[in-house]
């Protein structure tokens, strides 16, 4: 007998037995349901993180001093040959910041909030340039020492009691910054929390501000952007940055770096490590109840071996040999958890797409994952249907047509 | 055709050893109608089996259509069942919930035989039993005559060199009973070997040999030269038969 007429039998005898069927399927549509949405979601996390991470703007990497004996290491000269032209050809920008954190006041209203003095490029850079109102400054304002400032949406809010602040003026360290623009609130880009941030130009900062200073007592600037030319040029952008550093610090050969390097590839890589690990412990959960459900359908087969004994019986006197009762079995059992993966493979799906609803995230279900519901589906199917199918198998014709 | 030498059968049933058959010989030839007859715990059953290659005996040699049948594994017998042997069982065994169609088509499919043959066999099996009508009716839509002749269909379907029926009218009406027989007298008189098992004298009556056991052995083997209507005086082994059976 044939593989095509051992499926049809099959088919023909789960058509018989619907309900019971559907009972069997359960265990496995709940199964793989489980772990298709769970899956999903996981891997939807994974990439929203991805995205929260790529939307501070890509191929970025972070250079922070490391302190030497407490004092910062990075001067506005680093940025100055970072940003040299032909020195650094992976690195396609360059951005500082220099930060204090003061009091700011707008007429009779005072906050202690960080100043942050930015290159003009800064805000692009770190993708936080989107306005609430106003405008930004750029590399021109800089350049011209212009006293202008944009303030986080908090900050904005707090000095001047929720009125337009554009045109206004604040004050920092006695000197006047004219409000050009406000951020929308929430979008720290690469910076995290800003809402209660204010940005003036860097060079007015470096004249104005008391910053933490270098050894030499030079002005110390608390972080460096550089963007790298492309996704494929960060590693060339980490080596030329470093190499440059460490020739600005005039480093040794052999001394370690006094400043720290992150890129965000690295920062990404590490966080879809960890939804990662998250996404295969969910699974693996998931995965505990479809061993289960194997277990019943082991169940089910034997009970159904037995009840139908005297079919098995008809079936060997009339020729049936042992593969063909134990193709016959394991196809039934088969074709069970088959379409009870179909069936939980479309569940996981709307279960996942519900529950990202409630997360707020855009379930990914991957080929793989698909690919492994089916397949485990069908191990399951094989596994816990071998044996009843072996056992049916075994039966002697005339004990199993003696059989009430 | 089947030729049985020294057959044993025992079965051990916890401490004791049942000696369900004791030394048979019996040889049968083509085209024979044959009715085994005796009480229950005769031996009837087991020496049926042994002729169905459904169970092997403990020792003796089966020779069936020259080949021996004695010891084979249960694949084996599984592939003489299904070519040379067409099985008749009293409470019909058919599957629940499977047209006629498929029930008589079923042993050709486990010999390998195409869809479409298969079917048009099926259905040519049925129309020979004269259920040509109800090709597509399931066991539970049939009478208990018209389910016994869905088996005979089934087990004529392969075209198997030897038909066996256990107790075939057992399960039936006096009337669907008289059909199963006139079939049979009707396929023998075509030239099929029939082996019937029964303890119903006016069945074993419709044979044209009647084999007799008791305790595992032949006591009785003859032939019945003309059909005998029942408690018919003029044929003394019937009346001495049918004195046993009821006494």
């Amino acid at each position: 007998m044939n593989i095509t007429e051992s499926f049809r039998t099959a088919l023909d005898s789960l058509r018989a037995n619907k309900m019971r069927a559907l009972l069997t399927m359960l265990g496995i549509i709940i199964g793989i349901a489980a772990v298709i949405g769970l899956m999903g979601l996981g891997e939807g996390f994974g990439e929203l993180i991805e995205d929260e991470i790529n939307s501070v703007g890509t191929n970025l990497i972070f250079v922070a001093s490391d302190s030497e004996n407490g004092y910062p290491t990075l001067t506005e000269d680093d940025l100055y040959a970072l940003a040299e032209d032909g020195r650094n050809t992976a690195v396609a920008a360059v951005g500082g910041v220099v930060g204090q954190q003061t009091e700011v006041t707008a007429g009779s209203n005072d906050q202690f909030a960080i100043v942050n003095g930015v290159t003009g490029n800064y805000f692009a850079l770190t993708n936080n340039d989107v306005l609430e109102r106003g405008g930004l400054f750029d590399e021109i304002d800089d350049a011209s020492f212009a006293q202008v400032a944009v303030l986080g949406s908090d900050i904005a809010y707090e000095l001047f009691d929720g009125m337009n602040p554009i045109g206004q003026s604040i004050t920092v360290n006695n000197t006047r910054f004219d409000v050009v623009g406000v951020l929308v609130p929430g979008d720290g880009g690469a910076s995290g929390d800003t809402d209660s941030n204010v940005y003036i130009p860097m060079n007015v900062a470096l004249q104005r501000l008391d910053l933490q200073e270098t050894r030499f007592g030079e002005p110390a600037m608390a972080q460096i952007v550089a963007q790298a030319a492309d996704e494929t040029q960060v590693d060339a952008a980490l080596e030329q940055i470093s190499l440059t550093l460490r020739e600005q610090h005039d480093l040794v050969y052999g001394a370690e770096d006094d400043f720290s390097l992150i890129s965000q590839s690295g920062l990404v890589e590490s966080f879809s490590t960890i939804s990662d690990t998250m996404t295969v412990f969910l699974g693996a959960i998931a995965a505990i109840s479809l061993v289960v459900g194997g277990i019943g359908i082991m169940n089910i087969m034997l009970v159904s071996v037995t009840e139908r004994t005297r079919e098995i019986g008809i079936r060997k006197a009339i020729g049936a040999q042992r593969r063909d009762i134990l193709a016959q079995f394991l196809l039934e059992s088969l074709i069970l958890t088959l379409i009870g993966g179909v069936i939980g493979l479309a569940l996981g799906v709307v279960v996942s797409i519900v529950g990202g609803g409630y997360l707020s995230l855009t379930p990914v279900i991957s080929t793989g994952t698909v690919a492994l519901a089916v397949g485990f589906s069908a191990s399951v199917g094989i596994i816990f249907g071998i044996y009843p199918a072996w056992k049916a198998s075994l039966m002697r014709p005339i004990d199993a047509l003696r059989y009430e | 055709m089947i030729e049985l030498t020294n057959i044993t059968k025992t079965y051990q049933m916890g401490e004791t050893q049942v000696h369900a058959l004791r030394g048979i010989d019996l040889t049968i030839t083509q085209g024979e109608f044959v009715a085994i007859i005796g009480t229950s715990g005769s031996g009837k059953s087991t020496l049926m089996n042994i002729i169905g290659c459904l169970d092997i005996p403990t020792s003796g040699d089966y020779v069936l259509n020259g080949e021996n049948a004695s010891q084979l594994d249960d694949d084996a017998q599984a592939r003489i069942r299904n070519r040379e042997i067409g099985f008749i069982f009293q409470r019909f065994n058919l599957l629940a919930r499977t047209t006629a169609v498929r029930q008589v088509s079923m042993p050709l499919m486990y010999s390998g035989i195409g869809t479409t043959e298969r079917e048009n066999r099926a259905v040519a099996a049925l129309t020979s039993v004269g259920l040509g009508e109800r090709v597509d009716h399931k066991p539970d839509e049939l009478s208990g005559g018209q389910q016994q002749r869905v088996a005979i269909a089934r087990a004529l379907v392969t075209e198997p060199s030897l038909l066996l029926a256990d107790e075939p009218t057992g399960a039936l009406d006096s009337v669907s009973g008289e059909e199963v027989l006139q079939i049979f007298e009707r396929l023998h008189a075509e030239g099929k070997t029939i082996v019937m098992v029964t303890h119903d004298m006016d069945v074993a009556n419709r044979a044209k040999r009647i084999i007799r056991l008791r305790d595992g052995m032949i006591v009785n083997d003859y032939q019945v030269h003309q059909p005998v209507a029942p408690f018919d005086t003029t044929d003394s082994n019937v009346v001495i038969h049918n004195l046993e059976e009821t006494a």
